[in-house]
């Protein structure tokens, strides 16, 4: 996950010209990798602080013909971070578990491998794939509990619990990944300190695996919360179309409840989408890049920080 | 932290260059008057005369020695190749086993066998037996024979967590009940004492464990294991990661600690061996080739197998 340091390579002029041919390529791919990063957020910063304000930023979108009249994002801000906390709330105590099944017991070990390609299989399937079968899932009768039920007895399997349990999906494999690659990276001998001490396996995995892998479980945990904010399939298809968010009355309240997110907000509001506001749009998208990026940075801290070393 | 920098600098000047100085030395060439770990052991039965303080001569140890383990033609075999084979060796209480042998001779092994952490290997079959205090191993409850037959390994590996939780970390959560930290602060201070390790860190005891310099890590990995009162305690090469002043004070440690504890050290440096064991076991592809007092295998060596092999490290 950290990048290595290395020592600038020196050209000599005995190199062969497929050398430097090749080192000028690599260079090339990675400062035009560098120029499209840079021209996307300078493009949505330039566009983004040009429309963003407070204002728009602390009032509720309301549904009006008249443009100056819609108001702001605030229910889409707080979609997105309920959703977040929804998703990673699941998905990291299942990835761990996952995770820590993996590496310390991993028996018998063809189903070890089913679960590890099954994980693969997640990892790889668009998030349209999980929204479409998270609705047929959530609109069972049995499901009901879980969002608003009409009169009929119909469910709308459209809810924050109902996105925010797929959104856990497409987390998953970021979490039990970073979790597999930091219990991984404790040598053997750490485990085996542990049970000569009398401890069983529970307790050296609670008491010093789990501990010693924190910084790769709480990567992995960002890593997600990157996935879901930037998720927009899942929302436009589970989370109802409405762009405020409408608790369900009584029990579960929010979380039965419709709302919108960041990324729907920018689809509805750009041209591709219903609306036709390209301006509220770039504001949004540009509170998301700021969003992604703050996620970023602290992905690599975490990474950085409380990362024991053995030799 | 600022502890790391206590970590001997090894610049490849003075008598800590190189090879191991022999311990002797290190006592003589310091300024203070030679004082023999043993007597800064207190409360034991059975203290070494102060002046047999060539205690490090393995010949004038304490002369008194009480059988803990026993292995009867022990048998170990990873797959189809055999590792240990039909070995059968007393552990005593009262003195220092060293296993020497080449690599890959089954010395690891046999000392992973005795508290039965070899069995994590899937692999590997045991037959023969092992006796703790005339009981097979077998019968103890796994995790109740690892406190009883403590181990050190050849890595330096406190856990991450502070130095206090990382030695109290054996004590806690035995039973339903989780004891308080008052009630565990005196075992933990007796286990650093014994470990030679509480004057460096008594005052940083919530410090991290990981932030100590190697040695001082070892020494802690020793209270570590102290601290469940082990009545034997197994060192696979505890040294072979540290520098020569740091393995001087673990060797005095470890003599120190042979006056209740019965302890077996694998060891590639033969001069180590020589230094700290009063009977030494060398192996030879999973056989034991010969076994005897420090002073007869070193010095009078039986089999032509450890003539060679020591020949190389002795001259």
């Amino acid at each position: 996950m950290q990048p290595t340091a290395r020592k600038p390579v020196k050209v000599e002029s005995s190199w062969s010209i497929m050398d430097r041919v090749g080192l000028g390529l690599a260079w090339a791919a990675g400062l035009s990798l560098c120029l499209v990063a840079g021209s996307i957020i300078a493009y949505m910063a330039y566009k983004g602080i040009q429309y963003v304000s407070w204002e728009m930023i602390t009032s509720a979108p309301e549904a009006s013909l008249d443009q100056s009249a819609t108001g702001g994002f605030l229910d889409p801000i707080i979609g997105s971070l309920v959703l977040t906390v929804i998703g990673i709330v699941i998905a990291v105590p299942v990835g761990v578990a996952v995770a820590v099944w993996l590496t310390e017991y991993g028996r018998p070990s063809g189903l070890a491998r089913a679960v590890e390609s099954g994980v693969e299989i997640v990892a790889g399937t668009p998030s349209i794939v999980l929204a479409i079968f998270g609705l047929l899932i959530f609109q069972q009768s049995f499901m009901g509990l879980f969002s608003f039920t009409a009169e009929g007895g119909a469910v709308f399997g459209r809810s924050f619990i109902a996105a925010g349990a797929m959104m856990s999906i497409v987390a998953l494999p970021l979490v039990i990944g970073a979790t597999r690659e930091a219990m991984m990276t404790i040598p053997r001998h750490v485990r085996e300190a542990s049970y000569a001490l009398g401890k069983d396996r529970a307790t050296t995995i609670r008491r010093v695996l789990l501990p010693s892998a924190r910084s790769g479980i709480a990567t992995g945990a960002t890593l997600g919360m990157g996935r879901i904010i930037g998720d927009t399939a899942i929302v436009v298809i589970l989370l109802g179309a409405s762009m405020q968010i409408s608790p369900e009355d009584g029990f579960g309240g929010i979380f039965r409840g419709t709302g919108s997110t960041l990324t729907s907000y920018v689809y509805n509001n750009s041209p591709a989408g219903e609306g036709n506001a390209p301006e509220k749009a770039y504001a949004a998208a540009f509170v998301l890049l700021l969003i992604v990026i703050f996620l970023n940075a602290a992905v690599g801290l975490i990474g950085r920080r409380n990362k024991p070393q053995w030799n | 932290m600022e502890l790391r920098q206590e970590q001997p600098q090894q610049n490849g000047t003075g008598p800590a260059s190189g090879t191991v100085p022999p311990l002797r030395r290190i006592i003589v060439d310091s300024e203070t008057p030679p004082v023999h770990v043993a007597d800064q052991v207190p409360s034991y039965e059975y203290a070494p005369d102060p002046l047999a303080g060539v205690a490090l001569d393995p010949e004038a140890n304490i002369g008194w020695t009480e059988e803990r383990m026993r292995t009867e033609a022990l048998t170990i075999a990873y797959g189809g190749k055999v590792a240990v084979n039909e070995v059968s060796l007393e552990v005593n209480t009262g003195e220092v086993l060293a296993l020497i042998g080449p690599s890959g001779c089954g010395k690891t092994t046999l000392l992973r066998s005795l508290n039965r952490l070899v069995e994590l290997t899937p692999a590997a079959k045991r037959t023969g037996r092992i006796m703790l205090d005339n009981e097979s191993v077998d019968d103890f409850d796994v995790t109740h024979l690892r406190s009883r037959v403590g181990m050190l390994f050849q890595q330096p590996n406190p856990f991450p967590m502070s130095i206090f939780d990382n030695v109290a970390y054996g004590l806690r959560e035995r039973g339903s009940k989780r004891p308080r930290k008052k009630e565990l602060e005196p075992i933990v201070v007796d286990a650093l004492e014994r470990a030679g390790l509480w004057d460096e860190v008594s005052k940083n005891l919530n410090h991290p464990a990981l932030a100590l310099s190697g040695g001082q890590q070892q020494r802690l990995c020793i209270a570590r294991s102290l601290a469940v009162s082990p009545e034997v305690l197994l060192l696979d090469e505890p040294c072979s990661a540290l520098d020569p002043i740091s393995t001087g004070i673990i060797e005095e440690t470890i003599v120190g600690l042979a006056v209740d504890i019965a302890i077996v050290i694998v060891t590639h440096n033969l001069q180590q061996a020589s230094r700290v064991a009063d009977r030494v076991a060398f192996m030879y592809l999973g056989d034991m080739v010969e076994c005897g007092t420090s002073g007869q295998v070193f010095g009078a060596p039986v089999a032509e197998r450890t003539k060679e092999y020591i020949g190389g490290g002795f001259g």
